[in-house]
């Protein structure tokens, strides 16, 4: 196959060609370029449905790509340092899930911070690994968890000289970024892979000045959302891969999962994006970073909020931070971060990515407009002047160690039974919590319920945080192991 | 030779003003900027593609956002605008000697290089030594203003574009912050008429209801905008538009007005039943 340039995009090249050659459709979507579901066609207009079609062979085979997905993958690849891309339509949960099961099956160990994704978790159910934690430094101020400690990776390497990889949450959603390239170092010199969740980072692959990334870094797998700050449509994401990695071996595994009828929008999403922030990425995150960096001292200016940034570097647990990250403090305005995420949507018809305990999260990428930013710092401005009030009463995130009884899996699938929250102290939880966003586990299965945990997941839903994960939907019972443990 | 300037009003209505001459046309960094010469209206601006006032009628408009605030406040010392890039509220307010500083705040520079050079009807009086320009965002320069103005002016664009952040909870709160304890806004309202239009208006006296004590609605008849029938708002901290007019003191300064009447100020705040309907439904 000839190389392609990068102004290449042969899936949406493809997906052109076939609207023009009118090919008549007796196979799958029923829709039939949307004819059978007007209404549909209607909200997602005509151009949106007429690309929604199967697998042909003039479009290739996501679950064997030879042809035009194989083609896209490998300009991703090139574009992204990777051995190897592949294209994800299971949103990166699934490129993360693909990670761990192509390096961990059962019984086999994982280190890596428990700040992790859900989806971390819920492959380790999936495979029956065993998470070894290293725990993430918090930081005092702000209530945040930072980045893995070289020394604590070394500790923890040395406890668990069989463990097969390590992973790295790199940058982490506050934008914390860890010493990417001596952990991958430290992994490889014990013979572990390093593994990068990713989600939060596709710009470090294309903008000036960014954090190291992890295919630079010299990382094994690594997990991107392009959906979120690569402009792709939301549930599409890229798994990248290292030379140390079997391209068979993870496509086989991604094919456990995944389905047979990939979407050709998520998949030419994918691939437009690709393209453009191959050809026009660094301008588009230079623009964010000023963006960010603007309404970071615009915020800073109006007191109480405290928008944080590189200042937290510190050579280990900050060892960089990634500026487009619009991470801001709350607790001197006397409010909740998700006190402040819902008076922003009530009031101000804003919505942002998070609020957790201490902080928000705006989101800033290659779509925003100053007009926008402007609003959003107004908005603060007035928040605190009509909200704002003494910091006394407010609960900064503690980071809280987990006491980790039976593995995930076992837990999983063990015998358990509900009881109500609070006779369920000292017993060993059987399913995750969290707040969402994040989806940080506030406990997962296989952990042992404190009077830190207990006391979280409480104020968390005084404060009007989503907490989801327990079979019980309003959280008045949790599953636990039965039997003594 | 048959050149007509069309503004859509509605996905099914458009308005359409025979032109003379296509004056200037240039793209700012904001919008783009046309001038035109017209049989019947005169001189007009548009941006974007929007009327935004006439030679011909543009004195309704000016007048009525003006002169309305300025019989209803006793010492008017300071005063805010936001946008008016075109000089029309300006060239209102010099009138009044008490006036000592006026701040206007125009996002594109290039709208008051235009109005000046090409529109002088309205940009005469942008030399004022009372009158301090700043090019910036409104939202933005109102933020870091705190009890400083006697009365804020805004002078808007629609809000679907660049003028969308001065129709939002934030501003219109940042607004109440930056006028004195007995403050008054005015601002630019949409119409009640063309359903978008009447949401938009829904939405702004909202916004404006519950960030200020007082919030009364106007309107005046001004003939190219859409439906004719134009809206604006009065919010204020102490003043009421009605109970605290002085028209005979306003009288005595013999400021010559065309539409402006003491009488007609009164009057002005009696609006059409369905408008009273509307604003209530948001009111609670």
């Amino acid at each position: 196959m000839e190389k392609l340039s990068q102004e290449r995009a042969p899936i949406y090249e493809a997906l052109e060609k076939l609207k023009q050659s009118r090919i008549v459709p007796f196979d799958v979507p029923g829709h039939k370029r949307g004819r059978g579901n007007p209404e549909l066609t209607n909200l997602l207009g005509e151009k949106c449905v007429s690309i929604d079609v199967n697998s042909m062979k003039p479009l290739d085979n996501l679950i064997h790509p030879v042809s035009v997905i194989r083609e896209a993958e490998e300009l991703a690849a090139e574009a992204f340092g990777a051995s190897h891309a592949f294209l994800m339509v299971g949103g990166t949960t699934s490129a993360v899930q693909s990670m761990i099961l192509s390096v961990a099956k059962r019984g086999d160990k994982i280190i890596l911070p428990r700040n992790v994704h859900r989806s971390v978790m819920g492959a380790m159910v999936l495979c029956g690994a065993i998470p070894v934690y290293v725990n993430p430094e918090g930081e005092d101020r702000l209530g945040i968890s930072l980045g893995m400690k070289v020394d604590q990776v070394k500790r923890a390497i040395k406890a668990n000289p069989d463990a097969k990889a390590i992973l790295v949450n790199n940058p982490t959603y506050y934008g914390v970024c860890s010493d990417l390239r001596t952990i991958v170092n430290l992994a490889h010199e014990n013979g572990m892979l390093c593994l990068v969740d990713e989600a939060h980072g596709t710009h470090f692959y294309f903008g000036d000045n960014m954090p190291i990334s992890a295919m630079a870094a010299g990382a094994d797998m690594s997990a991107v959302s392009m959906h979120k700050s690569g402009g792709s449509l939301t549930q599409s994401s890229l798994l990248l891969i290292g030379p140390a990695v079997g391209e068979g071996h993870v496509r086989q595994i991604i094919n456990l999962t995944q389905t047979t009828s990939g979407s050709y929008l998520l998949l030419s999403s994918l691939d437009i994006s690709r393209r453009n922030l191959a050809l026009r990425g660094r301008d588009s995150f230079a623009k964010v970073v000023e963006m960010a960096e603007y309404a970071r001292s615009e915020i800073n200016r109006i007191g109480g909020y405290y928008a944080f940034s590189k200042e937290l570097i510190n050579g280990d647990s900050v060892f960089d931070f990634d500026v487009t990250k619009l991470s801001v403090n709350t607790l001197d305005v006397g409010l909740a971060g998700i006190e402040v995420y819902d008076y922003l949507r009530d009031e101000y018809d804003i919505q942002i990515e998070f609020g957790d305990l201490g902080n928000i999260l705006a989101y800033f990428s290659i779509g925003d407009r100053r007009r926008e930013v402007e609003r959003l710092v107004s908005a603060l401005s007035e928040i605190r002047r009509r909200f704002g009030k003494s910091r006394a009463g407010l609960m900064k995130q503690e980071y809280i160690e987990p006491v980790v009884v039976v593995s995930p899996q076992e837990a999983f699938y063990a015998q358990k039974e509900p009881v109500l929250i609070e006779n369920s102290l000292g017993k060993v939880c059987s399913e995750f919590v969290m707040c969402y966003p994040p989806g940080i586990p506030i406990i997962a299965p296989g952990e042992r319920i404190t009077h830190e945990v207990l006391n979280y997941i409480m104020y968390a839903q005084d404060k009007g945080c989503s907490v989801t994960g327990p079979e019980d939907p309003e959280i008045k019972h949790l599953n636990v192991l039965k039997g003594g443990y | 030779m048959e050149l007509w300037f069309s503004e859509v009003h509605s996905p099914h209505v458009k308005m359409s003003i025979r032109v003379d001459k296509h004056v200037f046309s240039a793209e700012s960094e904001f919008q783009r900027i046309d001038v035109f010469d017209s049989y019947e209206y005169g001189r007009f601006l548009a941006l974007d593609g929007f009327l935004m006032f006439t030679e011909k009628d543009e004195f309704i408009y000016h007048e009525m956002i003006t002169h309305v605030p300025m019989a209803v406040h006793p010492n008017v010392k300071n005063v805010l605008i936001i946008g008016a890039g075109d000089g029309g509220v300006v060239r209102e307010l010099v009138q009044y000697p008490e006036i000592e500083h006026i701040d206007m705040v125009e996002i594109d520079e290039m709208v008051v290089e235009v109005c000046k050079k090409y529109i002088p009807q309205t940009a005469c009086k942008l030399d004022d030594p009372r009158l301090t320009i700043h090019y910036e965002d409104g939202l933005k320069f109102i933020r870091s203003c705190d009890d400083c103005y006697d009365l804020i002016i805004v002078d808007s664009t629609d809000p679907f574009g660049p003028g969308e952040g001065l129709f939002t909870r934030e501003f219109y709160g940042n607004c109440y912050k930056a006028l004195k304890e007995d403050g008054i806004m005015v601002n630019q309202h949409e119409s009640p008429f063309y359903k978008e239009d009447a949401i938009a208006c829904q939405r702004a006296h909202k916004r404006i209801v519950e960030s200020f004590p007082i919030s009364r609605v106007y309107q005046a008849h001004i003939p190219t905008y859409p439906s004719g029938h134009w809206l604006f708002g009065f919010a204020s901290k102490k003043y009421h538009p009605l109970k605290n007019l002085d028209d005979v003191r306003w009288n005595k300064r013999g400021i010559k007005c065309r539409y402006y009447t003491t009488m007609l100020h009164k009057g002005a705040f009696y609006i059409p039943a369905y408008v009273e309907e509307l604003l209530k439904d948001v009111e609670s």
